[in-house]
């Protein structure tokens, strides 16, 4: 009798059906994230375990090779953010005007890239972006008379491969996000600004990219995530886990060569929470300056 | 505006997709030309649209079909990918669908703390979390295993969130008149709810499969022995420097998108509506 009434019972049932959750929640997420906290204080070797306090990351601090990586993340991050955001926003807008023909056609191009395993399209690119002069980068090059390039040797070089790679798998992605959220702008707003005379670009700038704020705000916080723990594209670029003077290496990278190649799991969890930590701030900095906390207030 | 500069504009604006188009197919129209070729080319050559008819053969494609020793093995990832795509989609789809629905249909004190916990999760992203939990599967025995794969990622926030988005219109009279007519709550949940979700679970189950389908990095972490590997681990022992099996990579990466592709093409409202959920009210 018992058993049966907690199926009727309207205050058993939410907990029930949200007990997965919870389970979830317990194993794969407090529990990892609170030993990740408990070895970057540990030193792990097997069968010996030590606490060594902040040695760890006093090690990081003097670590040139996570400060390579720190710059690679992070220029990675800001160029990506930079070149993901408003060249997708204005094709968004481009693609919501009535001037474009066979739309779905174009979407549907931009958005194969999303598809494809970063296998697949790593193996691609570098091919591409091979040194060899037959290389499509160095064959392009040598359209416009230039000397081919060792694209994936050099520092510059490199961040526009990977870079290339970014913007090629996430414009089209970025591009849906931002129509969808022009879908939701009310049309009239438009239509008014038009009868006062507005022109089209005070319409973008007034109307559209205010309205946007909140698709805009997503897509960066999302990027600056996405941005920060980069790891496969740079694997993939350099056949494995290793580029020459660490030129792709990316915080999560260095991550992976020390806590799966080295098995220095302590160290690595420091690398972890380093790179947790500046994703947190430079989110929360991100949503400050953009007043989103503010507007929960009110 | 006067016409012609309106065309004028409409032509400018195609042609700027158009462009932008040929850009992005570019990398894959190269490979799949690429494909017809001798893999060791693409080692002394690079990869570059090459035009050259003469040397494209079906050898690579009848390579792979050949049933060999390579083929097998790769047709070997390929239903594993798919048994793991399939497995970890049904089961993802199943639970995110209960607990979003114990998040949306009733009232209780703790709903808005159960809720954040959900959107807490995806503050922290999963490659911090990858080697705690690799240490974790270790201790549980679920190394090499497609429960070590599988389980960590069942919970997915944002299949969750986008659920929730979906029922929170839904109406919730519905309920009520399932519990008058003497359903249980789980009854509700699955006769009266479930089908009126089945848009939700389309779009979803799409974005997951392809999550699934594609995903490397967890994968390659968990899966030790060889008879395990999913396609994008597979294809990437293919990887090596003397490139000997690039015949094999070529035309099997090339296949590989193929599912997807067709997937894509029957469903791709679906693929937007799923991706985009998030984007206007998150």
């Amino acid at each position: 009798m018992k058993i049966k009434r907690i199926f009727y019972s309207q205050k058993a049932a939410p907990f029930l059906f949200v007990l997965p959750f919870l389970l979830s929640f317990t194993v794969f997420w407090i529990y990892p994230l609170f030993s990740t906290v408990k070895m970057s204080f540990q030193s792990i070797l097997p069968g010996q375990i030590e606490w060594i306090g902040l040695t760890n990351y006093e090690k990081l601090l003097k670590d040139t090779t996570f400060h390579t990586a720190i710059r690679n993340s992070l220029t990675y991050m800001f160029f990506s953010i930079a070149l993901l955001i408003p060249f997708p926003m204005f094709f968004a807008v481009l693609m919501d005007s009535n001037l474009v023909k066979a739309k779905g056609l174009w979407k549907g191009a931009l958005y194969l890239p999303a598809l494809t395993s970063v296998v697949i399209s790593g193996t691609l690119f570098r091919l591409m972006f091979s040194e060899l002069p037959t290389g499509q980068m160095n064959v392009f090059l040598s359209f416009l008379g230039k000397a081919p390039i060792p694209w994936l040797k050099e520092k510059g070089f490199a961040m526009c491969a990977l870079l290339t790679l970014c913007c090629w798998r996430w414009t089209g992605v970025n591009m849906l996000y931002f129509l969808s959220g022009l879908k939701s702008i009310d049309t009239t707003l438009y239509e008014s600004a038009s009868i006062d005379g507005a022109s089209a670009w005070n319409k973008f700038r007034y109307i559209t990219i205010p309205l946007l704020r909140p698709t805009t705000i997503y897509v960066l916080t999302i990027s600056v995530y996405a941005g920060l723990s980069m790891f496969l594209e740079s694997f993939m670029l350099w056949a494995g886990n290793s580029s020459p003077k660490n030129i792709g290496l990316t915080i999560v990278g260095y991550l992976y060569k020390r806590g799966i190649e080295k098995n220095q799991m302590g160290y690595a969890s420091a690398v972890g929470l380093t790179l947790l930590g500046m994703a947190l701030i430079i989110n929360v900095i991100q949503l400050i300056l953009n007043g989103t906390f503010k507007k929960e207030e009110n | 505006m006067n016409i012609n500069k309106k065309k004028l504009l409409s032509t400018v604006s195609t042609a700027v997709f158009a462009i932008l188009s040929l850009l992005v197919l570019f990398p894959v129209l190269a490979g799949f030309l690429a494909s017809f070729r001798p893999g060791r080319e693409l080692i002394r050559r690079g990869l570059s649209i090459n035009l050259d008819f003469s040397t494209m053969s079906f050898s690579n494609y009848t390579y792979l079909f050949s049933w060999n020793a390579d083929s097998k093995k790769y047709f070997m990832w390929f239903k594993n990918s798919m048994v793991l795509t399939l497995l970890s989609v049904v089961l993802t789809l199943i639970i995110c669908y209960f607990v979003a629905y114990g998040l949306t249909m009733y009232n209780y004190r703790l709903k808005n703390v159960l809720f954040f916990l959900v959107i807490a999760t995806m503050m922290v992203p999963f490659e911090i979390l990858m080697l705690p939990l690799y240490q974790e599967m270790i201790d549980l025995k679920l190394i090499d295993t497609t429960a070590g794969v599988i389980l960590p990622g069942l919970c997915s926030a944002s299949t969750i969130f986008f659920f929730r988005q979906y029922m929170v219109s839904l109406p919730k009279e519905l309920l009520d008149a399932g519990r008058i007519d003497g359903a249980t709550e789980f009854g509700i949940c699955v006769k009266i709810m479930m089908p009126l979700t089945k848009p939700a679970f389309a779009a979803m189950g799409i974005l997951c499969a392809m999550g699934s389908w594609n995903n490397m990095l967890w994968p390659m972490m968990v899966y030790r022995s060889s008879h395990q590997f999913t396609l994008p681990i597979g294809l990437n022992t293919l990887l090596t420097p003397y490139g000997n099996n690039y015949d094999l990579l070529i035309a099997g990466s090339m296949f590989a998108i193929l599912p997807v592709l067709i997937v894509f093409l029957c469903f791709q409202n679906y693929f937007i509506e799923g991706m985009t959920a998030g984007a206007v009210k998150g």
